[in-house]
């Protein structure tokens, strides 16, 4: 039978093959986030928040301490913003953004990806939405049972917490803000991966700069990922006595922003990659 | 001019320095179909070379132009060019088929496609048994040969390279040089570099020699022996009374030293003026009634040209 195959040009550039090869790209990097030995301690940030909730859900409680469902939200909020945003997604982007390129460098099979006719803008990309992907579902998934687990204790309440109140469009929003977070981090961990020798030292300082954020004057609280997605969570938290107060961005501002930033820096990344040469002796 | 920039491999005026560090220096080639031997010691600039040729690495001056190509396009670049390379490490977990299913896949071709161009590499390259087994898991010849395969899958026009025959026994040797072979009689530009001068010198149409970072000689291996006028040509004679041959060539002043052949049946002459050389010989064996059973060049072949113009430092033609 013959197979179909989409070639299509549009506006005289092939749009088809380039969306055959991202796939084709996605489907070898996937897979190799999801089964490589350095996915390990990844598993273990997606995991581990999981696991201590539901630990906690599930064991007798003691009285007082899971009685108090309003906190809960609050809870939870403090889990996200602190966890998963500052450490979970964050670090796990440093290890699948930063390996994508800086790992085949020291694994030296980059070489394979730029012996085939693949524009290497097109590899940037599909290597980024590998990395998305792989961030994303983990993530996703992690943050989806670790808020289903904060309500478990309450039994009834927490199951119309979800059907009748906020409960689900607080754990959708949470998810949004996870996968806005994999798209935000990722690209900086990209071009990181792509111009330095050792992206973990850079990496560092974007984690530092990101928390000492809540310390920061408003117009520099603006120069950070963390802003905006703190802006799109559901739940606010106190920024404590020394944390400087700025107008939390509009959702569709912060939306927009991350977008944008995203898009940029993936392009800075694909402009760089054009001038890479390899070289693994010098690695 | 313009018909060999779309059928040549062109180098103009091109060099590659790593910091301070000189990779190939002033190189201008047009390397034209066929098989083109690379040759060279250790750091002298081959896999530099091969790597610009590809786009792996950019030239510090000068442009490179692979069939009117340029090397900065390697969406266009790498329909038409196959590379094996020297490195001896591949993508983690995949089997022989499945890598060369991907890399097929990023030319663009269907699954199906896809399938079939693996099928048909990996038997061509005869790993079609090992095909399902990890690539970890190959001996080093086939690590070799599954390189190979991912040069040649695509049916590129021009095949690069570096050291193909390393690490395979002499049976797969063979036949590996028989498929260049036959990929340079249906139009390939072949390009191989090797440290085993004999097989270069097997194949060649043509070789390039390096030496550090410099091109020291290019062209036909038997032309490039022929500017050499600064070595003595050598020609080995195994007749009968070889002593008597010695004589005369001493007498007539047409060799600049004569050895004898340990067994004492053959003579190894080295002389400047070739062509009356023969014609000397000629007459001196019609004159003795010698019985000549072997005349031949010894030293037109890559290896003596090689310890000529590296071995020697002898520089530049």
């Amino acid at each position: 039978m013959r197979e179909n195959r989409v070639s299509r040009e549009i506006g005289g550039l092939p749009w088809g093959l380039w969306l055959r090869q991202i796939e084709a790209i996605v489907r070898l990097e996937v897979r190799k986030n999801y089964l490589g030995r350095r996915a390990l301690w990844i598993y273990l940030l997606v995991l581990a928040p999981v696991f201590l909730i539901g630990v906690k859900a599930f064991m007798p409680s003691h009285e007082g301490e899971w009685s108090q469902f309003g906190k809960a939200g609050i809870t939870y909020a403090g889990i996200f913003q602190f966890y998963y945003l500052r450490v979970g997604i964050f670090f796990a982007c440093v290890g699948i953004f930063t390996y994508l390129f800086r790992g085949e460098v020291l694994e030296k099979s980059l070489h394979f990806y730029f012996l085939t006719p693949v524009r290497r803008e097109i590899l940037v990309v599909g290597k980024y939405l590998s990395g998305w992907i792989t961030a994303a579902t983990l993530f996703t998934i992690s943050v989806g049972l670790s808020f289903a687990f904060m309500y478990v204790p309450y039994g009834a309440m927490g199951s119309d917490y979800f059907g009748k109140g906020p409960g689900m469009g607080q754990l959708l929003s949470y998810m949004g803000v996870t996968l806005l977070a994999c798209l935000g981090y990722g690209s900086v961990f990209l071009l990181m991966g792509l111009i330095f020798r050792n992206p973990v030292i850079p990496a560092m300082a974007v984690l530092g700069w990101e928390s000492v954020n809540f310390l920061l004057p408003p117009f520099l609280k603006k120069v950070s990922v963390i802003y905006y997605l703190q802006s799109l969570c559901p739940v606010s938290l106190p920024s404590g006595p020394f944390g400087i107060l700025a107008d939390p961005s509009p959702a569709w501002l912060a939306v927009l922003g991350l977008l944008v930033l995203t898009l940029a820096v993936v392009g800075v990344a694909g402009l760089s990659i054009r001038r890479m040469e390899i070289n693994y002796g010098a690695d | 001019m313009e018909c060999d920039m779309e059928s040549n491999i062109i180098f103009e005026n091109v060099s590659k320095f790593y910091g301070e560090v000189l990779g190939v220096n002033r190189v201008n080639l047009s390397i034209a179909p066929g098989i083109t031997g690379l040759v060279g010691p250790n750091g002298s600039g081959k896999t530099t070379m091969m790597n610009l040729m590809t786009g792996l690495l950019r030239p510090s001056q000068g442009r490179i132009l692979v069939l009117g190509i340029p090397t900065e396009l390697p969406d266009r670049l790498f329909k038409k060019v196959g590379y094996c390379t020297q490195y001896d490490s591949f993508p983690k977990g995949l089997t022989g088929r499945q890598l060369l299913h991907s890399l097929l896949q990023l030319h663009g071709r269907t699954q199906g496609e896809s399938a079939q161009g693996a099928r048909e590499a990996l038997e061509r390259v005869g790993l079609a048994d090992a095909a399902d087994r990890r690539i970890a898991a190959y001996s080093k010849g086939m690590r070799q040969r599954i390189k190979l395969a991912q040069a040649i899958c695509h049916g590129p026009q021009v095949l690069i390279l570096d050291e193909p025959l390393n690490g395979l026994d002499p049976l797969a040797r063979s036949e590996m040089l028989a498929l260049f072979r036959e990929l340079a009689a249906g139009g390939v530009h072949v390009i191989i570099s090797s440290h085993i001068l004999y097989e270069v010198d097997l194949i060649s149409d043509r070789v390039i020699m390096l030496n550090r970072g410099f091109v020291v000689a290019e062209g036909n291996i038997q032309e490039v022996r022929d500017e050499m006028e600064e070595h003595p040509r050598q020609v080995f004679i195994r007749c009968t009374k070889p002593s008597v041959l010695a004589a005369r060539i001493f007498e007539l002043e047409q060799g600049v030293e004569v050895k004898l052949h340990e067994d004492r049946r053959g003579l190894l002459v080295r002389t400047r003026t070739v062509d009356q050389f023969f014609l000397m010989m000629n007459q001196v064996v019609l004159d003795n009634d010698l019985e000549v059973e072997f005349v031949a060049p010894s030293d037109d072949d890559v290896h003596s040209v090689y310890e000529y113009l590296i071995g020697s430092e002898s520089g530049t033609l």
